[in-house]
This record gives structure tokens, sequence and C-alpha cells, in this order.
């Protein structure tokens, strides 16, 4: 018999949506970070992930790589990104050339405003969201984890909004669970945790705070051993949207005994 | 001259895109990149048949590694 865990709330749907297709997996993979393709394609494979990144450069003549034949050799299909865009032109621009050099018109759309944070511009942001959904792409915003912010990308029509748990890069996790909690509470579109996550439990946490997918990067790729990471926050994902459905306890002050403190035996002096 | 990723390349008059892709050993023909002239992309469809003024400015660009 198959037991079907009961999922409530925002997780009550047992696979992912976006923009009308269906995930069987929570976790996107970032591919930067791995300094080896046969890793990449292995922590492709643990992580069970269906959508991953990539970032849009110059083409060096010198060194042709595999990317996109490892990627396709797994069978997900690639996510491409904005990364290093400082303006909405240049992200426009970088999406469009994606579409055409990918096929898709799927784009996760960053515009950065700080070289030392790589946090979020969000004026630009919302200027190039918006041309973007327009132009009939599926938008997917990196994001601050101000909840205005996210509600202003769902009404310009985002398919989903990806606010950061802390900045890209740094494993610090979920700095402000109350923030992503109200981006949770609020949003009609998926929440994707992106940026911060450094290690099993964070994505782990995520999902019981009720995001409906992660995305790691450098979590992964940079763990001493990224497949083994892959694994672990696989699992981490599938447990925490399962820890929400549970329904965890609420948090007291006080202890509160799970043994009964009746039929205690008296002892003799 | 014009400039692709850049730096400056001698041309023919009036390349067309495709006949910058072959000069730069790039497959015209392989998935995965695209092209922007003067901050415009241009679709591989017109490729073999737009030409390029002097100073015109090439961006080709593939997707690599990033999260």
């Amino acid at each position: 018999m198959t037991v079907q865990p009961h999922v409530a709330g925002r997780s009550a749907s047992p696979a992912l949506q976006i923009a009308g297709r269906t995930f069987g997996s929570r976790l996107l993979l970032g591919t930067g970070g791995f300094t080896r393709m046969e890793t990449l394609g292995d922590a492709i494979e643990a992580s069970r992930t269906e959508l991953v990144t990539v970032a849009m450069r110059r083409v060096d003549t010198s060194a042709e790589g595999s990317l996109l034949d490892v990627i396709r050799a797994r069978g997900v299909d690639v996510l491409p990104n904005t990364a290093g865009c400082f303006t909405a032109r240049d992200a426009v621009l970088t999406a469009q050339l994606a579409r055409e050099a990918l096929g898709t018109e799927w784009v996760k759309l960053e515009v950065i405003g700080d070289e030392r944070t790589l946090l979020p511009d969000a004026p630009e942001l919302l200027v190039a969201a918006e041309q973007l959904v327009d132009e009939g792409f599926v938008v997917l915003p990196y994001t601050t984890d101000d909840p205005v912010l996210a509600r202003r990308l769902e009404d310009i029509g985002c398919a989903a909004v990806m606010p950061l748990g802390s900045p890209i890069g740094s494993g610090q996790g979920i700095a402000n669970p109350a923030n992503l909690t109200l981006i949770i509470e609020a949003a009609g579109v998926p929440v994707i945790l992106d940026a911060g996550v450094g290690t099993a439990s964070d994505a782990a946490l995520a999902m019981e705070l009720g995001c409906d997918a992660v995305l790691c990067a450098s979590a992964i790729s940079r763990a001493t051993d990224p497949v083994a990471m892959a694994h672990a926050i696989r699992h981490a994902i599938v447990a925490g949207v399962l820890a929400r459905g549970a329904g965890r306890i609420p948090r007291r002050t006080h202890a509160r005994a799970s043994s009964p403190l009746e039929g205690m035996a008296e002892f003799a002096e | 001259m014009i400039f692709v990723n850049g730096k400056p390349v001698e041309t023919a008059d009036h390349p067309t895109i495709r006949d910058v892709l072959v000069e730069l050993d790039i497959d015209p023909d392989a998935a995965g990149i695209a092209v922007a002239v003067d901050a415009e992309v241009a679709r591989r469809g017109v490729w073999p048949t737009r030409t390029l003024d002097e100073g015109a400015h090439v961006e080709i660009v593939r997707a690599v590694q990033g999260g």
C-alpha cells in the first residue's frame, strides 16, 4: 500500500507547477562552480533536478565546452540566467540572446545592484521583468526578501518569485525567515528560495516555511563532495515538504513533559 | 574593421554575420549560440544575409556554467 503524505496549505500540490509546467523535483540546480563536467553530470543525477541554470557569455573559440551536451545527456532542461547584468537593458538583451541560443522562453532574471553583495537592483529588476513578460518570456526573478517587491513582481506577471535567503554564494542560509514567510503567505505564484543555502538543513527549512522549491548552486558545486551534497539536499527538500504537511508543534517557552506524571514509582529511602 | 566580442577584426567589406562566424571558426549551424549586432539580437535566420557595416559591434554568446 502506498501511503500518501498528507500535505497541508500551499504545498498541497504533490508536484511543483510553474507557468503550467509540472516538475517532479522541487530542486533547481545552478551549474556554476563545478570544477569538472563529470561531477556536474553526477550531481544532476543525484539531485534528481529537472531544471538547471546556465549563464550566457561570449564565445571563447579556444575552449568549446560540452556543457549543453552534459545537461541534455541527463535529460534535464536549461534555465538561462542574466547573471552579471547591472541594468534592465543588459538583462533584457541577455534574455533575448538566451532565447535565441537555447530555444527557451524561460529566464531566471537577475539584475544586480552591487558587486560586493550581489543584491538585486529593485527598480531595474521591475523594468526588466515588465519588458520580458510583455515579450512573452516566462520570467523567474531573483529578488530580495522584500514582500512588497515580490508582490510587485507577481503583479507584473512573473511566473514565480525567487527571493534570496542571504547573499549569493554566502552560505548564510535564510537570514530573515519572517520576511520569507510574509512572501509565501501572500504569493499566488511559486516561491523558489534562491541564494544563500549552505547545507541541507537550510533547504529543509525553506520547505518547512512553505517555499515551493529551492535553487542551489554553490551549496552543491562548492561542497567538499558535490554529488553527496546534491543527494543530501534532494532528501532535505523532501523532508521539509513532509514536515510542513505534518505540522510542527508550536514553540513553547517552557518544557512540556511527554512522559506521564502519574504513576511514578516511589523508591524507599 | 568590425568589433567581435570587444576585439577588432579585419574583414572583407560588408561581411554577412555568417561570414564572420565562419572566419572565426565558429560553426554557424551549431546549436547554442546567439548573436547581437549593435545591441540588438540578430536571429539565426538572418545570419546568411544580414551584412555588417564598418565599425559594427558584434557579440557572439553561448551558454556557460552559471548559478
